[in-house]
């Protein structure tokens, strides 16, 4: 969520039952300002929080001009320090998928594995995010535009969607590099518009089902949450400009999906 | 007409001064260079046939008139005048002034052709063409531009071919009108290869959109006439903007004024039922009685205050949310007779969710409805014992007896008596706050137990069939009872010393060592300072019993046999009772800490925070589950609470390992008698009869010839 509208957002996507406190987020209102002059981003976003035994990391993402750019990733344990999580390479990713089991919280602690490798937790916690915010971050369809140059632009002129179109899958995006668009068929691809349609859409993803669509608020509020990625809560306000996501959970994923579906 | 000439620029009535705008309305046109192709068809196929042109000519001329009524006075004056000043020199060089086009001078000869040959048609069918233009378009309103505009539809060929089209350059001091030259000259002008790329500019801009029926040139009017009433500050910023708006408004006028929008009409209804939530019961002319009567105890507990508590810990839904269960809370409360109540938390469901309450109802109020369900169950069992009978009977009279089978189906439990165990409160649930509350069956010991092996998402919807194995017996209303049962038993906490035994209790001895169930609040509690509610888990305890095993809270033998069974299966189950012992299960006893509760692999299965480090005098102490991922309490003072929000699962390290199913039952032992054989073929039935009746033949043969001797014997 837009660290700009912060304070809306989080009662909006309060319908999970998790949240700040007003402390926290007093505390997020300050310091994301500050990380936004610092470290000279186009927009902060607050991505959420993964919950740890003994403490838990607030994590967020800041997103330069071009919006389908890498964002860099920060963390804090407080709210106030944030520090920039060291980017990944392919073996930290490759291990870190391989420990299983919960975040402790303290950034330094070292995870043995049987292989006789020790994996950092800061690490971990990167991967994680990683991995779930390419799984899982959402976009409603026509809040980005692509210009034929290249960059991604947030699009001003995005007044929501209808609620109709709000409680199809499709027309929500996944915040990331398209990966199937190229899969498609010519004859889908002749629909699209390439200036708003150039992410991939929820509906092709498997396992199928694996997003649940509520109204909540008496229709006035649609709420997707992830049922592979428990906690992630994305909510939109039909026919206005407000959309977000937060996840906030312990950062595993729910294998048994297709058991519970 | 080989060549497809570039597009060219035409906007409409821009006078030179408004180059900003006319630049950005070029960009629109650059971008459609695309539809380009069609127009020298297009152009070829408009035969010098003035009745089709007719219709392109009304709309064009009274699209003219609107124009003219667009423009301000003094633009077109100012236009006036540079039509003038072009006009002789058109006259005069024309071909010079087509300078920028990049193309040969072929076309200047044609246009040239063009122009001889459009006089002759102009004469002809002059008489005709304003006949049709008088029919086909309705009387335009009279204003002092009239002149202008029949002059123009003068000079307006039918001409089949189009003329060259001119490349706006902004060097081109000329700025083409719609409105043409307005230049009062009684001479019939010749017809400008000008005018004619005009006119074939705005018969592109009119085509209308392939997908609606809107064209380009209207659209631009709309979005023009729009910022000249409107007059926002740099609309050369909020063009963009404007042009969706504009666009839109064309699609969705608001004509009905009465009707609502029918896609917001759940939302309206939504609102509409929350809106009764928040009116008074008892109407407003009673306000003073009622204010002395309601000043009085409810049984809804302050839900705001939970909620803030709850807020601190960064738990809880938003603050209207809340009240708004309070509010549909006290619904419930003045529906049903309820002794207590409390919010128990939400579940969340794939399609809706679950809001749920936790329900005590007053003495002796609930009866009727248990009273009816076990008359249900009571009848069924007479039945089947019928069946039993008659099944015996038939037995008896045929000659094969059946083999009996061995298996017995396991004794249900009992489930456990209302207001005790598991079964100590009733829950209600409700999707949003306004809707009805619905209230969920009690728990049988069966569900609980199948509830451990499966793990479901919840629909949202009750009545929804939970499809698993091992099958869960009954449907989503008692998959959801059973949950909230589970996680009750489990995470429901408070502080150490709030609850205390009470002094009446009997010896253990007699209760079969199933422990106290009962408590009380302990009104000496003095509260623990919240940092030693952090530090410690032996500080919290379990109020709720756990639940054993077998799916109840007290045990239960399930061989001992009631009157009934015993009466009804004497002969079938004396030879069955083996020495089945079942081993007395035995749980963790009432107010029993939490530091005693199992860990999950080498997790701790509670977690325990302050809310506020910042602060710490002023925080409360936060517990959260790690076994039931969603379950929160906090204690503050005297004050505690505990809520459940999520989906309602029991975290596992490991995946989910489904029940197998079960092995393959055993077919009947094979011995002699059931020895399967195959049937005789055809040919050894055959075989067979021949052979008896060779056999029999035999025999016959010999009495018959016996007898025959005798008949001949006796013959004689």
């Amino acid at each position: 969520m837009d660290a700009d509208s912060l304070l809306l957002s989080l009662e909006l996507a309060s319908g999970s039952g998790q949240g700040l406190s007003p402390d926290r987020r007093a505390s997020l209102l300050t310091s994301l300002m500050l990380v936004k002059r610092d470290y000279r981003y186009d927009r902060v976003l607050f991505w959420g929080r993964i919950l740890g035994l003994v403490a838990d990391y607030y994590i967020a993402q800041g997103l330069s001009e071009d919006q389908l750019a890498p964002r860099k990733t920060l963390y804090s344990l407080n709210c106030t320090e944030w520090s920039l999580l060291p980017p990944a390479t392919e073996e930290m990713v490759a291990q870190s998928s391989v420990v299983k089991g919960r975040f402790m919280g303290d950034p330094s602690y070292e995870y043995e594995h049987t292989e006789l490798q020790k994996v950092n937790e800061g690490d971990k916690v990167f991967e994680e995010e990683i991995v779930i915010d390419k799984a899982v971050a959402i976009i409603p369809r026509g809040a980005l535009f692509k210009t034929p140059f290249g960059p991604t632009h947030v699009n001003r002129t995005f007044e929501g969607l209808s609620l109709s179109e709000a409680k199809k899958l499709s027309s929500y995006f996944h915040f990331r590099e398209p990966v199937e668009l190229k899969n498609k068929t010519l004859l889908e691809k002749a629909d699209l518009d390439p200036s708003l349609d150039f992410m991939d859409s929820l509906e092709h993803d498997i396992p199928k089902g694996s997003w649940s669509i509520q109204m909540e608020r008496g229709n006035a509020l649609v709420v997707l949450r992830s049922l592979l990625w428990p906690g992630l809560t994305f909510y939109h306000a039909p026919r206005t400009k407000h959309y977000g996501y937060i996840y906030v959970g312990t950062g595993e994923k729910n294998m048994d999906l297709p058991f519970m579906l | 007409m080989g060549d497809l000439p570039p597009y060219p620029e035409r906007p409409p009535q821009q006078p030179p001064d408004r180059r900003t705008s006319q630049a950005s309305q070029r960009q629109y046109s650059r971008d459609q260079v695309q539809p380009l192709a069609a127009d020298p068809e297009e152009g070829q196929q408009i035969a010098p046939d003035a009745q089709r042109n007719a219709p392109g000519w009304s709309q064009r001329g009274s699209l003219s008139q609107q124009e003219s009524l667009l423009m301000p006075r003094a633009f077109q004056a100012e236009e006036a005048r540079i039509g003038s000043m072009e006009y002789p020199s058109m006259n005069t060089g024309f071909p010079l002034e087509f300078q920028p086009q990049p193309y040969s001078d072929e076309s200047r000869i044609q246009a040239a052709e063009v122009t001889t040959s459009l006089m002759q048609r102009l004469q002809q069918g002059q008489s005709s063409l304003f006949q049709q233009l008088d029919s086909t378009f309705p009387e335009p309103p009279v204003n002092p531009l009239d002149p202008f505009n029949l002059y123009q539809t003068d000079q307006f060929s039918e001409g089949a071919q189009h003329g060259p089209y001119i490349r706006d350059d902004p060097a081109l001091q000329f700025s083409p009108s719609e409105l043409g030259f307005p230049h009062y000259s009684a001479e019939v002008p010749e017809p400008e290869p000008l005018e004619l790329a005009v006119q074939n500019a705005k018969a592109y801009l009119l085509q209308t959109s392939i997908s609606c029926d809107l064209s380009l040139y209207e659209h631009l009017v709309n979005l023009l006439t729009k910022i000249l009433n409107q007059r926002p500050e740099d609309p050369l910023s909020v063009l963009e903007s404007l042009n969706r708006t504009t666009q839109w408004e064309w699609f969705h006028p608001k004509l009905d004024t009465l009707r609502d929008e029918p896609e917001m009409q759940p939302t309206y209804e939504m609102a509409e039922k929350q809106k009764a939530l928040f009116t008074r019961s008892g109407g407003g002319a009673e306000g003073e009685q009622e204010m002395e009567e309601e000043v009085g105890e409810t049984p809804v507990p302050n839900i705001m205050e939970t909620a803030f508590y709850f807020e601190q810990a960064g738990v809880g839904l938003s603050s209207d949310e809340s009240f708004r269960i309070f509010l549909a809370m006290k619904q419930l409360a003045e529906q049903q007779p309820i002794h207590t109540c409390r919010f128990w938390g939400k579940i969340l469901g794939m399609n809706r969710s679950y809001l749920v309450a936790e329900v005590e109802f007053r003495e002796g109020e609930e009866e009727a409805e248990e009273e009816e369900v076990e008359e249900m169950t009571e009848g069924g069992e007479v039945m089947e014992a019928h069946g039993e009978e008659e099944g015996e009977e038939d037995e008896e009279k045929t000659v094969d007896i059946i083999p009996k089978p061995v298996w017995k189906p396991p004794p249900v439990i009992p489930k456990e008596e209302s207001r005790s165990g598991a079964n100590k409160y009733l829950y209600f649930v409700c999707n949003e706050p306004g809707l009805p509350w619905t209230r969920l069956p009690h728990v049988t010991p069966a569900q609980i137990v199948n509830a451990r092996k499966i793990k479901k998402f919840f629909t949202g919807y009750l009545d929804a069939p939970v499809v698993s194995y091992p099958p869960f017996p009954g449907n989503e209303a008692n998959y959801l009872r059973a949950q909230i049962a589970r996680i009750s038993a489990a995470t429901q906490v408070s502080p150490l010393g709030f609850y205390q035994f009470s002094e009446e209790e009997g010896d253990e001895e007699e209760e079969g060592g199933a422990g106290r169930d009962s408590y009380e609040e302990n009104p000496d509690f003095e509260g623990i300072p919240v940092l030693e509610l952090v530090d410690s888990m032996a500080n919290w305890v379990h109020h709720t019993q756990h639940i054993l095993p077998q799916g109840r809270c007290t045990w239960v033998n399930p061989l001992q046999k009631t009157e009934e069974e015993e009466d009804l299966g004497e002969e079938e189950e004396k030879a069955d009772e083996g020495p089945e012992e079942v081993e007395q299960e035995v749980g963790p006893p009432l107010l029993t800490p939490l530091s005693e509760d199992a860990e999950i692999m080498h997790l701790a299965p509670w977690t325990t925070r302050l809310s506020c480090s910042l602060c710490p005098q002023y925080s409360v102490a936060v517990v959260r589950s790690n076994l039931w991922p969603g379950a929160y309490a906090y204690a503050s003072g005297k004050k505690f609470e505990n809520i459940y929000i999520g989906w309602g699962h029991k975290y596992s390290p490991e995946n989910f390992n489904p029940a197998l199913p079960a092995p393959i039952q055993q077919e009947y032992p094979s011995g002699p008698e059931i020895m399967e054989m195959s049937d005789p073929t055809v040919e050894e039935e055959q075989a067979l009869k021949a052979a008896q009746e060779q056999a029999l033949g035999a025999t016959e043969e010999e009495e018959e010839g016996e007898e025959e001797e005798e008949g001949e014997e006796t013959d004689d």
